[in-house]
């Protein structure tokens, strides 16, 4: 459904995309994980013809974006990262008018309103502007309005970002219920539990390359194994449980501000004890580690994308499976 | 379906659109389609005695006959700024991304908002008229001078507001877009013969003056209401509507077509 080779693109002097193959089979979910300014946006709007790649190529349903821009627009729907849905139209009229521009005759197009607003649980909100819809409404409005072309691929720019868990739940069943349908979806996230839940293949983006793809089971076996989180009251603890169990500063292991060590282990009883044993055998006399917080991570894909890029996962570095409260740019 | 009866279809359902969105803004419609009306008492009630006296009865004698044309094409020009500031807004709205990415006339966005703001510009043209004539504005025009006198406003409503468009994708801001809109709703109107003789300007903002798009169209509407001569403004006034229309219609089409998404 979509293969790109070798797409570059820069902006001035800044490379966002460096060389990215991709292939995205038909009536499967595609996750695009990536944190801040990783390009995921950039590749979204290369993909449904919004802006041109620089090099490299990239069709989509066998039609080059470049080349044949108007093919691809028939058969892509898109929800992008920021809202594009009109805001001096009410919910009903925005998707009518989308109704009209995909060529419905009037009929048509009120039934397949009335039925999107029904499905989308907007029939009470139909008669408003979105300015007044809560955040979620508004990313369901926006989606709704992208299914009115009846597209068979949809791009979702971070469709999540900014929801609470239960909207989020909402739009993970929606997407679920799309590719029952046989829609395919490429989606983008910064949220590794999402791509895990979702995804039938998962790429790792980072600073315009991929570094990783594959199933969420393949990316989860290229580690080795879990870990025992740390957390630490002060900074002395820290650099002495570091020192102690010879975890290097700057490793991203061992991060100074959350004041937290993570260190590797299968996950055995004995691998933990070993573990805590090694920070009371360095706490003698002055030296004692008091009041450390331990949490013992299987292996997820922070984990995976801490192994495959070196680095931590942007900001969300806390309890497993916990969602940073992270509101940027679902509302503009 | 052809891509001509394609961009039709969809540049009137992008003209609806358009015309819900100044329904909802009613107030920066109405006042918009206001202005020019207002402009024409103030001119007629306040300026009309001084300027009127010295004006020497060139036509008929009464100031409204001579200024309610130049009002008439003000009317024009401050479409210019309302279309630029519309489409700046427009612009700014995440919907225009969902319409890049969506097999449609391209050009139906643009096509929309002009077919809309040139309605608007009539409706503002014959609120102008109406009120001129109650003010006692007496044009000498038979029915084919009427039909005329309104198809070329319409036609250099059209160029205008299509360089409105211009100036609304190039001043990217409701202000810059303003700005650049001074052009056609001041600079060109108040050194054209609108409110004054350029006979009675100085130097080269008379030859500025008597060659300016500006004087060629008010000289034909003068020409077609009161039955001043025309002479060639008539060939002027239509060749530079056409050309105007002809530039804008590229260079936004250029500009839009280019303009990465936001
Ligand atoms: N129009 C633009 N002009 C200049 N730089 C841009 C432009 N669009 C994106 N960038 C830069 O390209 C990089 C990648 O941006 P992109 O939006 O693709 O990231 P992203 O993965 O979607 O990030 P996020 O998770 O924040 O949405 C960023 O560093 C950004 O600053
Ligand atoms: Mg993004």
């Amino acid at each position: 459904m979509i293969e790109t080779q070798g797409l570059r693109k820069a902006f001035g002097k800044q490379v966002v995309l460096d060389g990215l193959d991709l292939t995205v089979a038909e009536g499967m979910i595609f996750a695009l994980l990536g944190p801040n300014g990783a390009g995921k946006t950039t590749t979204v709007q290369i993909l449904s013809t919004l802006i041109r790649a620089d090099g490299g190529t990239a069709r989509v349903a066998g039609y080059d974006v470049a080349r044949q821009p108007d093919a691809v627009r028939k058969v892509i729907g898109v929800t992008g990262q920021f809202s594009a849905v009109d805001n001096m139209l009410t919910g009903e009229e925005n998707l009518l008018l989308m109704a009209d521009l995909h060529h419905l005759s009037r009929r048509e197009g009120r039934k397949l309103a009335a039925d999107l607003l029904d499905r989308f649980e907007l029939t009470d909100a139909a008669k408003k502007t979105p300015v007044q819809y809560s955040g979620g409404m508004r990313r369901r409005l926006d989606l709704a309005m992208t299914l009115v072309g009846n597209p068979r691929l949809i791009f979702l720019d971070e469709p999540t970002t900014g929801l609470d868990p239960r909207s989020r739940q909402t739009m993970w069943q929606i997407i679920r219920d799309l590719v029952a349908r046989g829609v395919t979806i490429f989606l983008t996230t910064q949220y590794l539990d999402e791509a895990d839940q979702l995804a039938h293949r998962i790429a790792v983006l980072d600073q315009g390359k991929l570094v990783a793809e594959g199933t969420p089971d393949d990316l989860k076996r290229r580690i080795p194994g879990g870990h025992v989180r740390l957390q630490f009251a002060d900074e002395r603890s820290l650099g002495l449980a570091a020192s102690t169990l010879g975890v290097g500063a700057g490793t991203g292991a061992r991060d100074d501000e959350a004041l937290t060590l993570r260190v590797p282990t299968d996950g055995s009883v004995q691998s933990v004890k070993a573990i805590l044993d090694r920070l009371d055998y360095g706490a003698s006399a002055d030296t004692a580690v008091e009041d450390a917080g331990v949490t013992v991570h299987i292996p997820d894909l922070d984990d995976v994308f801490f192994a495959l890029t070196g680095h931590i996962n942007m900001q969300n570095d806390t309890q497993n499976g916990s969602q940073p409260a992270k509101q940027k740019g679902a509302v503009r | 379906m052809s891509t001509l009866a394609l961009t039709f279809r969809d540049s009137l359902t992008m003209l609806r659109r358009d015309t819900k969105h100044s329904l909802r803004n009613l107030m920066m419609t109405v006042s918009g389609i206001l202005t020019p009306t207002i402009l024409l008492v103030l001119f007629n009630y306040v300026f009309g005695g001084a300027i009127g006296a010295g004006l020497g009865g060139g036509i008929h004698g009464s100031y409204i006959n001579y200024v309610a044309p130049a009002i008439l094409i003000m009317a024009v020009g401050s479409g210019c700024a309302t279309t630029a500031i519309n489409l700046v807004m427009d612009l700014n709205e995440g919907v225009i991304n969902r319409f890049r990415t969506m097999a449609i006339a391209r050009s139906s966005v643009l096509n929309g908002q002009v077919i809309g703001s040139v309605i608007r510009t009539l409706a503002s043209v014959v609120l102008v008229l109406g009120a001129a004539l109650l003010m006692g504005f007496r044009p000498t025009a038979d029915l084919l001078a009427w039909i005329e006198a309104f198809g070329l406003i319409a036609l250099f409503s059209f160029a205008i507001t299509w360089m409105g468009v211009v100036f609304g994708l190039i001043g990217k801001t409701p202000a810059g877009a303003n700005s650049l809109s001074l052009i056609f709703q001041i600079l060109l109107p108040f050194t054209s013969s609108a409110f004054v003789s350029p006979d009675s300007m100085a130097g080269w903002i008379r030859w500025f003056a008597q060659n300016q798009p500006f004087t060629a169209v008010i000289d034909t509407l003068r020409g077609l209401l009161l039955g001043t001569p025309i002479g060639n403004s008539a060939v002027f006034a239509i060749a530079w509507s056409v050309g105007i229309a002809l530039v804008g219609f590229i260079l936004a089409r250029t500009i839009y077509n280019r303009a990465p998404a936001k």
